[in-house]
């Protein structure tokens, strides 16, 4: 279901913004509390060259940088969530987060090409209600996967989610199940999907299409679990040791593939998609 | 009855568990247990039960009935071993032809560290996957919490049906409010905006059909299921997960 395709809209990025000559701000990194000027990190991934902390990314942005140059072609942008069950001060959140992120929902999705290689993306967006997946987040993911699966297309999937939009209640939780019905289609005809978790994917994202991945990656330090670390603390009563459900953490235990710099994050994209690709 | 409570009856702890369900529904039952790779749940039980002639396989949430029983149980809050036994079992029934039925009470996945360690995510991302794609039929029954994907990961099934007095929601009514509103205390009022009783889910389609409480219901109940696994029996395997995925397509 592709209702339109839009022009690319450049996000009101907040880096971005601080970096124009007029303000030239200087920023300290949380990690190793280096000062740098904003525009040095927007320039080098939102990657501190210091200490290699990676600072948060719009959506479009993620695209933008590690997919060739004008390559993303967006479907399904327009679609808008409705407040289904009525739920208060839903309305208000959605316009606000519109505002926030210069984006119409958690996730934009579209076709992008890698070094020339086309495939299907998904990229969800921190700045819009911190990628809670709502009916539309749902139903454009499970859209880019049937169309994936229509054109023999693999899929790279950037996942970021504080978990379910509780304003949508149940029709939240089926979102997990519609998309995972498509992932398994796709999966069935054989065709590669790229999982990489960005900080921070949980709850019902993490259960379900994030870790559905052929190939998980993540980016370091990314916190990645199903219940959030402060629910976890509510039920042992005691506080979580350092570095509990950092990407680390889950490689250690066997749920992550790879942990990947974002500085080489196209690079690996790009080869695993060429030893995936299906074309001569 | 207001939405909460119905929420404070099905955790009362003074409804029937699953355990009576497959008591009352089944003329026997064969309990098997662990998911092969790391432990046995007890929260989950599940095995091969004759429904009349027809072997099921039936999986179900068990919250325990006593004190000590519930705290075996880890009061129906299932780990990722429990999940990957349910989808062990799942696969049997694939294998064997048995339809599958799901009984469902859990307040939620467990979300201690030692669940989140063991991939608790994965657990549930795997069975959605897998269940969506099962060449046999499967009705999921919730008879009491639903609780998020907990719950949702035993019940991606071609017939959700519900009891009159059970919930299904992707949060608790005291976390929305903690979350939504920095305050637990406003949870009766968050119940009733989730939309989580029998009535509204059936309302917004997430539910096929409302088992009345009243009456001879297990005799019914028996009946019912009894004949909807003998229609879904003559579809053949791609036939149903077809219709599967168009069920939860929808949403």
């Amino acid at each position: 279901m592709f209702l339109n395709k839009t022009m690319f809209l450049r996000p009101k990025n907040k880096l971005e913004d601080d970096a124009s000559p007029q303000t030239d701000r200087i920023i300290t990194c949380p990690s190793c509390r280096k000062k740098m000027p904003v525009k040095e990190i927007s320039d080098a991934l939102k990657v501190c060259d210091n200490c290699g902390y990676h600072f948060e990314m719009h959506a479009r942005e993620r695209i933008e940088k590690l997919f060739d140059a004008d390559s993303f072609e967006e479907i399904m942008a327009d679609l808008t969530s409705k407040n289904i069950l009525s739920f208060p001060d839903y309305d208000k959140k959605l316009s606000e987060s519109m505002t926030r992120s210069n984006e119409n929902e958690s996730v934009i999705v579209g076709t992008a090409r890698v070094n020339g290689r086309k495939c299907a993306v998904f990229s969800m967006e921190y700045y819009f209600m911190m990628g809670s997946m709502g009916a539309v987040t749902g139903e454009k993911i499970t859209s880019l996967f049937e169309h994936a699966t229509e054109h023999d297309l693999p899929v790279v999937g950037f996942c970021l989610s504080g978990g379910a939009r509780i304003q949508e209640g149940v029709i939240s939780l089926m979102q997990m199940a519609k998309v995972s019905g498509a992932v398994e289609k796709h999966d069935r005809k054989g065709l590669f999907y790229l999982s990489v978790l960005l900080n921070p994917t949980t709850g019902g994202v993490t259960a379900s299409f994030a870790t559905q991945g052929d190939i998980i990656l993540a980016e370091p330090n990314a916190l990645i679990g199903f219940a959030g670390p402060r629910v976890i603390e509510q039920t042992m009563r005691r506080s979580l040791p350092k570095g509990f459900q950092r990407a680390e953490f889950l490689k250690d235990k066997g749920f992550v593939d790879k942990i990947v710099d974002r500085r080489d994050l196209r690079d690996t994209i790009s080869s695993l998609l060429s030893i995936h690709s299906k074309e001569e | 009855m207001e939405a909460y409570e119905i929420i404070s009856a099905v955790r009362s702890g003074k409804r029937p568990t699953a355990a009576l369900f497959i008591e009352r529904l089944f003329d026997s039952f064969i309990e098997l247990y662990g998911d092969r790779s790391f432990a046995d749940d007890p929260a989950i039980v599940g095995g091969i039960a004759l429904l009349g002639e027809m072997p099921v396989t039936v999986i179900a949430i068990e919250k325990g009935s006593s004190v000590d029983e519930r705290v075996k149980r880890n009061f129906g809050s299932a780990k990722p071993e429990g999940y990957k036994k349910a989808l062990r079992l799942m696969k049997q029934a694939e294998k064997f032809g048995r339809p599958i039925l799901t009984i469902i009470d859990t307040p939620g996945a467990y979300s201690g560290m030692e669940a989140e360690e063991r991939g608790q995510g994965y657990a549930i991302s795997n069975n959605l996957l897998n269940m969506i794609s099962l060449k046999t039929p499967i009705i999921s029954l919730f008879i009491g919490e639903g609780g998020s994907g907990g719950a949702l990961a035993l019940a991606v099934s071609d017939e959700v049906w519900i009891l009159e007095g059970a919930v299904y929601s992707v949060i608790s009514p005291e976390g929305a409010a903690s979350i939504l509103w920095k305050d637990s205390s406003k949870a009766d009022e968050a119940a009733n905006y989730l939309k989580l009783t029998a009535d509204e889910l059936d309302k917004l389609k997430v539910v096929d059909k409302i088992i009345k409480e009243s009456g001879p219901f297990y005799s019914r109940l028996k009946k019912d299921i009894s004949k909807k696994f003998t229609s879904l029996l003559t579809l053949d395997g791609e036939e149903l997960i077809d219709k599967r995925y168009a069920r939860f397509r929808k949403y």
